[in-house]
């Protein structure tokens, strides 16, 4: 088995390295480049705190190999903000106390950002079928679903 | 034990050369979100993973000039329920897109992916029956057809010889009068495999009193989602009413030969087929009768 | 309450100071501690529910290139020490004589990537002798039934049984003479109630790295719900001094009881000391399932007797609860929780803990509280029924209060149950009517006893005139948030002003573990008393600088002032001006709050449509009432509350270890282990019932456990309205709610 050399885009900034070919873009995220924002929690496409943004869609980073990431552009929960300044979904998350332990946010955070950025009218019926691919224990969703509502709001008042 | 290679042909004729060669080492894959899980936790042996995403052909779909849409084998389910035209004339295939899996699964799955991991479950497999749906498989000798519901043979298994690839899935165009639906009944409302599934696909006379013809299909009730003939016959040529429901579902129960798992149990499946295989039907003629 | 004092801080929703780390990636957890040269780990498993263990051969695994150690339960015996001999702290790590259950332990590989360690293990060869498995409580206490371990002995209320038993404990604990009692009421209703055992469900699963210098000093980094006891049970399973152990506690993705015990934490150490490395281990899904410490399954028959004017008189239980593979007392913390929510005079109940070849159980929120409830709470409701009064009137007439009898027959202090079903018949849910076919509406109370324990707190005056405020209690809802609070009203500054952080085991006084609803509380009173040392320290500081007497100057509402007011700053100004230019300003704050806390209270409400051609139950509305003492974060107080509903609605309609005949757990994964998901709940409405607790200086309350106790039964109840069919069973699957409404023939 040889490793392989992948050029792609991660947050707007170019990136390389090298991947085993059944190594998952989860495991070369956290292991390989240090971005550790991006959780396991099932490893198996059920919990979505893995997410990310490749080629446009989002995905389960646990559900990608490493391999495919040659020349795609890639978002991660480290890219959502803009600098120092929060993405309006970051700063609904703490304002509404949309998390308690932490681990499923950056899943639930770039999830609803790939929502909001093609649907930015999403109602709370749309925003729970296209959470319900992320699992939150501590919630009961509640707080995530007005928090993404709130920024939603929030985003249509003050378009980026 | 861990995969050697990763090979992403562009063309079939590539892929097939690569299956050829490598035989059950190799394995294609689209979305991957079976495949690449199947590996990980060591439930699947595979040597090479053959990614057919860079293959144009897999990855287009068309609306011919007679209706008749040819899907290719990788085409993420997320595409084809974000096309309206597509939406507009095949529903069910809509109804399964848009349920295999979360958003996040259904970005990168596909018809043909879940088709070619033949679980009895699939969500797509029964709506791609009882639309009658054809597999143009490829391989060194050429291409092949198979009506789809002879493409799963098993648990997990199917016709692909060795060396060979689903290239696509052509759907004939939607006959006049006629509507089709799919629906499961899952525990959870969201992410869960099948307890059981069904889709049916109806004609009914110019007048939507009648049902002409038939297809009806059931999963997770068999090891193969099943294409009832049976039903079908129970409906063609009998009036729009509960009673012929009633006894299309009827036939439904007794074509379906389930097991009892964690998922459910024999008599629960027995039942939900009859369950599902009404209200399919139900939402087809409405659909029908709509178009 | 009509007399809440009236707080400048507490009662705020400020933004938690871990936030911003948490939605942008950088909060590190568990699985993110990477160290130069690390190793990774992996732990094999045995794939037999019950099993001697003949012998491991561990060769091919280490002759594998890129391996640098295995480990066995060998490497866990002091010198001289066989395996048989572990006690069961360290054999639950690490099987040694015998494999109790599926996901137990065998051994675990060290190599330089976590696939060659997984290739490795698969190399170690265990030779098994598969011995017949127990699964089901009641079956594992019958003579004759497979026993897990031939030296227990039951502990009886007449002594020490005298056969090898699987049952751990019969206690008993009776007040007056519930039979004479029962046999004079009016209405008497009885069940007999199963549950399954279920799971935390916390997503991150558990990870621990170590190092090990040769010098002996260890440190390991580990998602734990108390770094303390996890430094102690290290000390113990390592033979090794706590004084060379340091425990630096990560951020924690979740725990709700499941991350107290170690388990990675003591395997990675071992492997640092063979290699010499630091080494990480990390859980798949489906070793926290097999391997980590689910809830006990359950199975209660219960009685209830009241007069025909609804006063309840005798309550009689029988109740045994799967421990798992190793002894612990769910059964006897059942006996302090089943009949707290009623003043009753008759009460007995009989508890078992039972062995089973299931994975040793662990508390999950209000441990062994849910189960219970989902018995006795049915018996209220099917007493309402035949008194013909309303659920909650009933429930009001019969509520316990101060005075009446508590947990261990001590009793209550001010309590609020009473006050939340007053708050739920005043609700706008109860108040609304429900309407459509298949629809029901539940109620059900639910109870925790709340836990103290010991606490620790530094806080530092900086130069700024800011504090640092170092605390050793896991944050895993928002308590930096609550304790930094606490202390922001004690002291008179902004919120804004305190800096908390959660630091390691060499770092801070004892802290207990972060359960038991215990950290506002107990963490929270260690703040207040750091806050008030520091109030005292700085007044000594200001006689000398004011060159007053220091019982001249007074604080209050964050200022300090002299009794003339000539003098007067604000506690900044002097922090900044008096303390800022002399010696450096640190006070501590430690308690011991005892084992009680006063009590927390629930009650729930739920609308409920069952499909009856599926048997699918649909959460309409969800109504949870809680008193909460104060609420010092209201938003993180309501989160509780929601999320320990969630956490009830899952557990009543789909979660279960579904295992095969063998005692392989068949769901081990989120896929078929159904917790709820955003389409499973809908929004879910709190009222914050607030009667302040004596037992706090501000009246808090634990918060956290109560909330998952009442959803079973008010679930149950509900679906009996909707269908007619009393639920006895969990979880009320689809599947279950077919069979027992008579459609699968």
């Amino acid at each position: 088995m040889s490793k392989k050399h992948i050029t792609t885009r991660i947050n707007g900034e170019d990136v390389e390295f090298l991947a085993e070919p059944g190594a998952s873009l989860l495991a070369a995220l956290r292991d390989e480049l240090g971005l550790t924002g991006s959780k396991e929690g099932c490893n198996n496409g059920n919990c979505g705190a893995c997410n990310v943004v490749f080629d446009g869609a989002l995905v389960n980073a646990c559900c990608v190999l490493a391999v495919e990431a040659n020349g795609v552009e890639i978002t991660t929960i480290e890219g959502v903000a803009n600098g120092e300044e929060l993405h309006p979904l970051q700063t609904s998350f703490l304002e509404n106390a949309a998390l308690q332990c932490g681990i499923c946010t950056p899943g639930f955070i770039v999830a609803a950002k790939a929502l909001l950025d093609k649907e930015p009218d999403a109602d709370e019926a749309r925003i729970r079928h296209w959470l319900a691919g992320n699992l939150c224990r501590c919630t009961g969703y509640d707080k995530i679903v007005r928090a993404v509502l709130d920024a939603a709001a929030d985003m249509r008042r003050t378009p980026a | 034990m861990a995969v050697k290679d990763y090979i992403a042909p562009s063309s079939v004729d590539d892929a097939v050369a690569v299956l050829s060669e490598h035989g059950a080492d190799a394995r294609p894959f689209a979305g991957g979100t079976d495949l690449i899980i199947q590996v990980r936790e060591r439930r699947r042996q595979v040597g090479i993973m053959l990614d057919v995403k860079k293959i144009p052909e897999l990855m287009e779909y068309s609306i011919g000039a007679d209706g008749s849409l040819r899907v290719g084998a990788a085409v993420a389910c997320a595409r084809l329920y974000n096309d309206a035209e597509v939406a507009r004339r095949f529903p069910a295939l809509i109804d399964s897109a848009s349920l295999i899996g979360g958003i996040q699964i259904q970005s990168r799955a596909s018809l043909g992916g879940n088709l070619c991991n033949s679980s009895p479950a699939g969500d797509s497999i029964p709506t791609l029956i009882a639309l009658g749906a054809t597999c143009e498989i490829a391989g060194r000798g050429g291409r092949r057809t198979v009506p789809v519901e002879s493409f799963c043979t098993g648990p997990g298994a199917n016709v692909l010889q060795p060396g060979e690839l689903l290239v696509s899935l052509t759907f004939p165009a939607p006959a006049a009068n006629s509507g089709a639906a799919f629906e499961r009944f899952i525990p959870r409302n969201e992410m869960d495999i099948a307890v059981a599934n069904a889709a049916a696909n109806v004609t009914l006379s110019a007048d939507g009193a009648t049902f002409t013809a038939a297809r009806i299909a059931i999963g997770a009730v068999a090891p193969t989602a099943l294409l009832v003939a049976e039903t079908g016959a129970a409906l063609a040529g009998k009036p729009v009413s509960a009673d012929t429901i009633a006894a299309a579902a009827a036939a439904a129960r007794a074509a379906a030969r389930p097991i009892t798992d964690m998922r459910g149990s024999a008599d629960q499946r027995r039942h939900l087929a009859g369950v599902l295989v009404t209200r399919v039907i139900e939402k087809a003629v409405e659909r029908a009768r709509k178009a | 309450m009509t007399d809440k004092p009236n707080y400048r801080v507490i009662g705020t929703r400020p933004v938690r100071p871990d936030g911003i780390d948490k939605v942008t990636g950088r909060a590190q957890y568990g699985a993110d501690t990477r160290l130069p040269g690390m190793l990774r780990g992996y732990v094999l498993r045995s794939p037999h529910a019950h099993a001697k263990i003949r012998g491991i051969d561990t060769s091919k695994a280490e002759a594998l290139p890129g391996v640098k150690a295995v480990m066995t339960a060998a490497d866990f015996c002091a010198p001289g020490q066989t395996v048989d001999q572990l006690p069961d702290l360290s054999a639950n790590l690490m099987a040694g004589t015998k494999a109790l259950y599926r996901g137990h332990a065998v051994a675990a590989v060290a190599a330089i990537t976590d696939e060659i360690a997984r290739d490795a293990a698969a190399l170690i060869e265990v030779n098994y002798e598969v011995l017949p498995p127990v699964l089901d409580v009641r079956e594992a206490m019958l003579p004759g039934a497979p026993i897990l371990h031939e030296a227990m002995r039951s502990r009886t209320p007449t002594g020490p049984g005298e056969n090898p038993s699987n049952i751990v404990a019969h206690t008993l604990s009776a007040f007056g003479d519930a039979d004479a009692a029962l046999a004079e009421c009016d209405v008497v209703v009885d069940i007999v109630t199963s549950t399954k055992m279920v799971h935390q469900g916390y997503i991150e699963p558990q990870a621990a790295t170590a190092t090990w210098n040769p010098d002996g000093q260890v440190v390991i980094w580990t998602c734990t719900q108390g770094s303390f006891p996890a430094r102690q049970n290290c000390s113990q399973i390592l033979g090794h001094p706590i004084s060379k152990i340091k425990v630096i506690p990560t951020e924690i993705g979740g725990g709700f009881g499941g991350k107290i015990a170690v388990y990675l934490e003591p395997v990675a150490a071992v492997l640092a000391r063979k290699t010499g490395k630091p080494v990480k281990l990390t859980m798949d899904r489906s070793d926290v399932f097999e391997g980590t410490g689910p809830t006990p399954g359950t199975s209660i028959r219960a009685t209830l007797g009241a007069t025909k004017d609804g006063k309840f008189k005798a309550l009689k239980a029988d109740m045994a609860y799967e421990n798992g593979a190793y002894p612990g007392a769910a059964a006897t913390y059942a006996t302090m929780v089943a009949a707290a929510c009623y003043d009753i005079e008759h009460v007995k109940i009989d508890a078992f803990d039972v062995v089973v070849n299931k994975p040793r159980t662990q508390d999950y929120r209000a441990p062994s509280s849910p189960a219970a409830a989902f018995a006795i709470e049915q018996l209220v409701d099917k007493a309402a029924e035949k008194l013909g009064m309303d659920p909650l009137k009933l429930r009001l007439a019969n509520s316990s209060h101060e005075g009446s009898r508590g947990p261990m027959g001590m009793p209550f202090s001010r309590i609020g149950h009473a006050e939340c079903v007053e708050a739920a018949l005043d609700s706008p849910h109860y108040n609304a009517p429900l309407e459509g076919p298949n629809r029901g509406r539940g109620v059900a109370s639910g109870f925790w006893f709340n836990v103290g324990l010991r606490s620790s707190v530094n806080v530092t005056v900086q130069p700024d005139g800011t504090v640092s405020l170092v605390e050793g209690s896991t944050d895993i809802g928002g308590t930096r948030a609550s304790l930094a609070m606490q202390l922001a009203e004690t002291i008179g500054v902004e919120y804004e002003d305190v800096k908390p952080a959660v630091v390691d085991t060499d770092a801070v006084g004892y802290n207990d573990v972060t359960a038991g609803s215990r950290v506002t509380f107990a963490s929270g009173m260690a703040v207040v008393e750091a806050g008030r040392n520091l109030i005292k320290e700085m007044t000594a500081r200001l006689a000398t600088a004011w060159n007053v007497p220091a019982d001249a100057i007074s604080f209050s509402n964050g200022v300090f002032s002299t009794a003339d007011g000539s003098k007067t700053g604000t506690f900044k100004q002097i922090a900044e001006n008096v303390v800022g230019r002399g010696p450096g300003l640190t006070v501590s704050g430690s308690v011991n709050a005892g084992f009680l806390q006063g009590g927390g209270f629930a009650h729930h409400i739920v609308d409920v449509e069952v499909d009856p051609d599926t048997g699918k139950v649909q959460i309409l509305r969800y109504t949870a009432v809680q008193d909460v003492g104060t609420a010092v974060h209201p938003s993180y107080v309501e989160g509780q509350l929601q999320g320990g509903a969630a956490q009830g609605i899952g557990w009543a309609l789909n979660e279960e270890y579904y295992y095969d005949e063998t005692g392989r757990m068949v769901n081990a994964g989120y896929l078929d282990y159904r917790i709820p998901t955003t389409l499973d709940v809908p929004m879910i409405d709190t009222i914050l019932v607030e009667v302040p607790n004596p037992l706090h200086p501000y009246g808090v309350r634990g918060a956290g456990e109560p909330p998952i106790v009442p959803p079973l039964a008010a679930i149950a109840n509900a679906v009996y309205r909707a269908t007619g069919q009393r639920q006895t069973q969990l979880p009320m699957s689809p599947r279950r709610i077919l069979e027992t409404t008579g459609k699968l023939g």
